[in-house]
């Protein structure tokens, strides 16, 4: 599980990659980061905390956060119907839920198919993405979602304060 | 023989309590009044030792023992007086035992040259000690040994009654067979032999350590001989069906287990699981059809009874009484006091408070610091002590309590006390802002504050890695606080609260902006739904007359739902709260029912949020937040806040 994990940071051999849907783009994450898809539920919300945020929600026993990537880079319409989708992460032995509009495909790449990320007109900064990736005349925005979520943009974790 | 390392497992606990036992009653010995019995039991748990690692082969343990039990032997024959030098000694014997001890549990290289020079310095100490206070008594180095065999032939009772044949040959075969056996069991092959033969083992079994062996019964060594032959053909079953049932001498231990602490807090986790469960159940039980309602609500009351004492059952498993952290500060105390020259006395009360094993854990290494710092800073050296009148001796008083949902641990000196000044200098020193207005117990505080240098601090001895600032956050990361109480001359007090248990809590379930929260009973003081004549307005913002006293508010649904504060206060509830420092109420929407709720961290997947103290599942399986009283208080209004400090009646104008 490590050794994987280290793979995606550092050398990018071939791995799997999960897909989904924000807006119009189609993004893909490691697959390893992912422990379940399941339904969107409303969420417990947290005082004082950013909008996209949605608040926390009880996963087995487990209190998890809910974030919405979509209101965090403004892409689409932050909508929850019976279709949305939270992706649950397993990030730095935490879990954080991201809602996303759907989910479509586990895809393989080798390292070499991505192709870094042009540095503009990516709604996420560089420093989140691993590259962009092609299949089927579809582009897809791989995420380094580890670095994203831990990230102090987000927020979610308390390290940046401690 | 893989059923050695099982027993070697029982060795190692048992070595390493005997080794425990030792260096509590040596920090206990009273070098003026000996007690013998102690004395016994110090010698009983060396030889135990010294037996058991003979026969599992930890020959660096051994060899140490045995030098040790000699030393004690001598002591409690009283032909050898303990001073305090000799305890020390004896002390640092012991910690090298558990360092031998360790390696061998962990199957590390022992370090040979460690082992050699304390029991070189042990044996120096003894000699010392024997020539220079016995000269004139006929006792000879080698008697010693006699003197031993004969008594252990009294105590144990496993020698034949003439110590005096004894006496030649044990001395011989001391070294290698302990003197457990007589002549006719040296003439087996002892290194076999031991512990496997049933009626050999129990003559040898004078030692209560071994664990493995009955030991009630100690039939003549004659009879032991005899049988020994065809003992031989059954000694793997014997050892076995004697393993499985302890020795007699450790039957009163034996009513508790070792568990693995995984299992307990798998346990508690499970449990509040079923709280949750059980309280779905419920809400799932008022919804039922009529023709099974009634058996369904009598089964549900019975399952809510039951799980709540599975609840409390799971949660007292936890609890330890607190004397598992106190028993390590006696040594502590002593050989910071040795360090230091200075002489200190610890007392400790309350030790059998129960107390939640995270806590116990976890609080240990707070109050270390604490009491380093009031050996090392309050109690001042023996001269000035005399000089001002105080006895010579200072008094360091560890005491834990239980009060209500607390647990109040203390820590008092009769030293200097805090001196007010140099706190001050000491912060200004180091820009630390001071606090307004400048009380006692506000600048007591400053000491805790980061950046407030430990190493040159109020009495000016350094050498402490970790900073006060340290302490007051590891404290306050268990949901406890620290309280100073100091008087100049007179000396300190450190007063820690802690809760009894971080799992649980009893709280008051309120709904706000249609989500529950969860209010911790121990602060509510009263709920009341407020009257026209109750709600006063101090610049545009409502407070309350209640109980004779303004109480300022904080309107949950604005402060933690990002949502529109109640404009109609007679149509809200209000829930009157208290905590060790303010008081005050919460503007709620209603009352959803009292219940006690299973903590869960907010912090563990995401962070702390300010004004909540944790998150738990209802029995619909939603979230709930747990408020943080405490911390709420940021929410009153600043200036109602001010008012109130001022002048909590006066004011009021409207």
């Amino acid at each position: 599980m490590t050794a994987v994990q280290q793979s995606s940071s550092s050398t990018m051999l071939a791995q799997e990659f999960l897909t989904f849907v924000l807006g119009d783009e189609t993004y893909g994450l490691d697959i390893m980061t992912v422990k379940e898809i399941r339904g969107y539920e409303s969420a417990t919300k947290i005082a004082n905390a950013p909008s996209y945020i949605k608040g926390v929600i009880n996963l087995r026993g487990d209190i998890v956060p809910i974030i919405d990537l979509r209101i965090k880079f403004g892409i689409g319409e932050a909508t929850y119907n019976e279709w949305t989708i939270v992706i649950m992460l397993n990030v730095k032995d935490r879990i954080v839920g991201i809602v996303v509009d759907s989910v479509s495909d586990v895809m393989n790449f080798d390292a070499e198919d991505i192709r870094p990320a042009p540095e503009f007109g990516v709604t996420f900064d560089s420093r989140y993405l691993h590259g962009l990736a092609s299949m089927d005349e579809q582009m897809i925005i791989i995420v380094d979602i580890e670095e994203l979520i831990s990230s102090d943009e987000l927020g979610l974790f308390d390290t940046a304060h401690a | 023989m893989d059923n050695l390392n099982q027993f070697n497992e029982v060795f190692f606990e048992e070595a390493q309590e005997h080794l425990e036992t030792m260096e509590t009653l040596l920090l206990a010995y009273d070098i003026d009044a000996p007690d013998i019995e102690d004395l016994n039991s110090v010698f009983r748990a060396a030889h135990s030792i010294k037996g058991g690692s003979g026969i599992f082969g930890f020959t660096a343990m051994t060899g140490l023992t045995h030098v040790m039990e000699n030393m004690l032997d001598a002591a409690r024959n009283q032909t050898l007086r303990l001073n305090s030098n000799l305890i020390t000694v004896l002390l640092e014997t012991v910690d090298v035992l558990k360092d031998v001890l360790d390696s061998y549990r962990e199957e590390n290289e022992i370090d040979w040259p460690m082992v050699e020079a304390a029991q070189a310095t042990l044996e120096q100490a003894h000699a010392n000690v024997m020539s220079t206070t016995k000269p004139d008594q006929e006792t000879t180095e080698p008697q010693p040994n006699s003197a031993q065999e004969a008594q252990e032939a009294q105590d144990f009772g496993f020698f034949d009654d003439e110590p005096e044949t004894n006496q030649v040959v044990s001395v011989s075969q001391e070294d290698d067979s302990f003197g457990f056996f007589d002549e006719e069991t040296a003439s087996v092959d002892t290194e076999e032999g031991f512990g496997f033969f049933e009626d050999v083992t129990e003559t040898g079994v004078e030692d209560p350590s071994f664990g493995l062996f009955e030991s009630e019964t100690s039939p003549p060594v004659v009879d032991a001989s005899e049988k020994s032959p065809q003992e031989t053909v059954k000694s793997e079953s014997a050892v076995v069906k004697k393993a499985s049932k302890t020795g007699a001498e450790t039957k009163t231990e034996a009513t508790s287990i070792r568990v693995d602490t995984l299992k307990i807090d798998k346990l508690v986790n499970l449990v509040g699981e079923l709280v949750i469960t059980q309280s779905m159940l419920n809400l799932i039980g008022n919804d039922v059809q009529d023709s099974v309602m009634e058996k369904m609500q009598g089964a549900l009351a019975e399952l809510e009874r039951n799980t709540r004492e599975i609840q409390e059952a799971v949660m007292s498993v936890r609890m330890l009484p607190i004397s598992f952290v106190f028993n390590r500060f006696p040594r502590l105390v002593r050989d910071l006091s040795v360090k230091l020259d200075k002489k200190i006395d610890l007392v400790i009360e309350g030790a059998a408070t129960e107390i939640d094993k995270n806590l116990v854990e976890k609080i240990s290494d707070p109050l270390t610091h604490l009491i380093r710092n009031s050996i090392d800073h309050g109690i001042e050296a023996p001269e000035q002590r005399l000089a001002k009148g105080k006895n010579e001796t200072g008094t360091v008083i560890l005491s834990a309590a239980q009060k209500g949902g607390e647990i109040v641990i203390s820590i008092s000196d009769d030293g200097a006390g805090l001196n007010r000044e140099r706190i001050l200098n000491k912060a200004l020193e180091n820009g630390i802002s001071l606090p307004e207005p400048l009380t006692d117990e506000a600048i007591w505080q400053l000491i805790f504050a980061p950046g407030f240098s430990t190493a040159a601090e109020v009495t000016d001895v350094s050498g402490r890695g970790v900073g006060m600032d340290v302490v007051k956050r590891n404290i306050e990361a268990l949901g406890g606080r620290v309280e100073i109480f100091s008087v100049p001359g007179m000396g300190a007090t450190f007063q820690i609260n802690l809760p009894l248990t971080l799992a649980i809590v009893d709280g008051m379930c309120v709904e706000a902006s249609d989500q529950v929260f969860v209010i911790p009973l121990v602060n509510i003081v009263e709920s009341i739904q407020p009257t026209k004549a109750q709600i006063k307005i101090i610049k545009n913002n409502p407070i309350l007359w209640v109980r004779e006293e303004y109480w300022p508010l904080v309107d949950i649904a604005q402060s933690l739902a990002n949502d529109q504060a109640h404009s109609d206060l007679e149509k809200a509830i209000v829930v009157l709260v208290e905590t060790a420092k303010s008081r005050f109420g919460l503007i709620v929407d209603g009352l959803v029912g009292q219940q006690q709720v299973v903590i869960k961290s907010l912090e563990r997947h995401f962070r702390r949020v300010e004004g909540v103290a944790g998150a738990t599942i209802m029995g619909d399986g939603s979230v709930a937040l747990i408020l943080d009283v405490e911390s709420l208080t940021q929410f009153i209004q600043a200036d109602i806040k001010g008012g109130m400090a001022h002048d909590s009646s006066a004011a009021i104008e409207f």
